[in-house]
């Protein structure tokens, strides 16, 4: 395999187009093609190490979804990027290539976790990194950083020690320096106390007391 | 209740000793703290650290990193607690035997640290009693030794006899209670 033949990839594969990018090839590549065009790039390319499987949101536009894969070839060294665009925007479904690198199973659970991509033909398409259940994917662009409330699955826990999923801080906490005075310069947050205020008034209902470490009474 | 030396001097004081039941059960309490590593994140290499050699946690005690929950006392929280994992935590907690103590070690089991985000608990106190919680990303071994130290301070205050007669359901709701 040469550079050639990589770059030449897209008359060989006629329905690949060039994708723009900075660094390594890159072919956009029809989602019912997409199988056929991976194989080929494996049987016949040596493009054996699957790198990665990710996703883009383009949040707002259709096709919504975009699945990248990153191929490398150990043999000849040399990268690829194919990206195909998902069927469907709410619902997005893209076809699994664990048939040709397992790898691809965890990096699409990954990605499903992360953008709802449903990757069909994949043998176990469980959530990886949030838990079962979880009712968002966080990577899509509509998604606050912050995240929203939900509870967690454990109910007894939760029933013990109250503890619920909550929007995060974007603000405020306990190192966080004052947003007035010479120090508000160090640290740069967004200006939400949407979080804080009901934490705050709690503590300030609570009657104050020091902890006490050492010295205890005789 | 005491704080007073525990020295004795068998030709002075002959062979029995007496002082307080609670000055007893803590002096052994304080000096052979168990920890149960909760090691999460990048804080447990430095939680190892203090287990090695250099800085040699077990001059204090708690060279006995147990690893499982029915055989330590104190649960060294030391890394990132995600949502997922607070579970297991609480759950890990709950198992083990009391009397049991918590150390929250570093910014994100103290307080969520720099993750302000959507999959990560903002401070392991939210589901367990933290004991103390020590600054730092991560913290020093030698701060680790420190807040050790001031967990034992802690414990020599405490009512433990009172504390075996109240039971652990009361302390319990006393921390649901609190949090809510
Ligand atoms: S406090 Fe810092 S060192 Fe410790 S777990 Fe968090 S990020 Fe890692």
């Amino acid at each position: 395999m040469t550079t050639e033949a990589i770059d030449n990839l897209s008359q060989k594969l006629e329905y690949l187009s060039n994708r723009p990018s900075l660094d390594y090839p890159a072919f956009n590549c029809p989602q019912d093609r997409i199988l056929d065009c991976l194989q080929y790039c494996k049987k016949e390319l040596g493009f054996d190490l699957l790198c990665d499987v990710t996703a883009i949101d383009h949040f707002e536009t259709s096709p919504r979804f975009e699945v990248v894969y990153h191929l490398y070839s150990t043999r000849n060294p040399a990268y690829v990027r194919i990206v195909t665009p998902c069927v469907g925007d709410e619902n997005p479904e893209a076809a699994s290539v664990t048939g040709i690198w397992a790898a691809a199973d965890w990096h699409e659970r990954e990605t499903y976790d992360m953008f709802g991509i449903q990757f069909t033909g994949h043998p176990d398409l469980r959530r990886i990194l949030m838990w079962d259940g979880y009712p968002y994917y966080p990577l899509r662009k509509e998604f606050p950083l912050a995240g929203h409330e939900v509870d967690l699955p454990a109910a007894d826990v939760v029933e013990r020690t109250g503890v619920k999923v909550l929007p995060a801080p974007m603000m405020g906490g306990p190192f966080h320096a004052g947003q007035t005075g010479p120090m508000s310069k160090r640290e740069p947050r967004a200006d939400d106390e949407s979080w804080t205020e009901t934490k705050l008034q709690k503590e300030l209902e609570k009657p104050h007391k020091p902890r006490e470490l050492s010295e205890p009474k005789e | 209740m005491t704080k007073t030396e525990y020295a004795f001097n068998s030709k002075i004081e002959g062979e029995v000793i007496v002082t307080q039941a609670d000055a007893v059960i803590n002096w052994i309490r304080a000096h052979s703290i168990w920890p149960m590593p909760m090691g999460l994140a990048c804080c447990a290499i430095e939680l190892m650290a203090a287990g090695g050699s250099r800085f040699d946690i077990s001059r204090f005690g708690s060279e006995v990193m147990r690893f499982s929950p029915r055989q330590s006392d104190c649960m060294i929280v030391a890394g990132t607690v995600t949502y997922k994992m607070a579970e297991v935590v609480r759950r890990i907690y709950d198992q083990m035997a009391e009397p049991k103590w918590v150390i929250a070690m570093g910014a994100c089991a103290s307080t969520g640290g720099m993750y302000r985000s959507y999959a990560v608990l903002q401070g392991v106190d939210r589901v367990v009693p933290v004991d103390v919680y020590i600054s730092g990303c991560p913290p020093r071994p030698e701060a680790l030794l420190d807040g050790l130290l001031r967990l034992r301070e802690k414990i020599r205050g405490e009512r433990s006899v009172s504390g075996l007669v109240k039971g652990r359901e009361e302390r319990e709701l006393a921390y649901t209670e609190a949090n809510r």
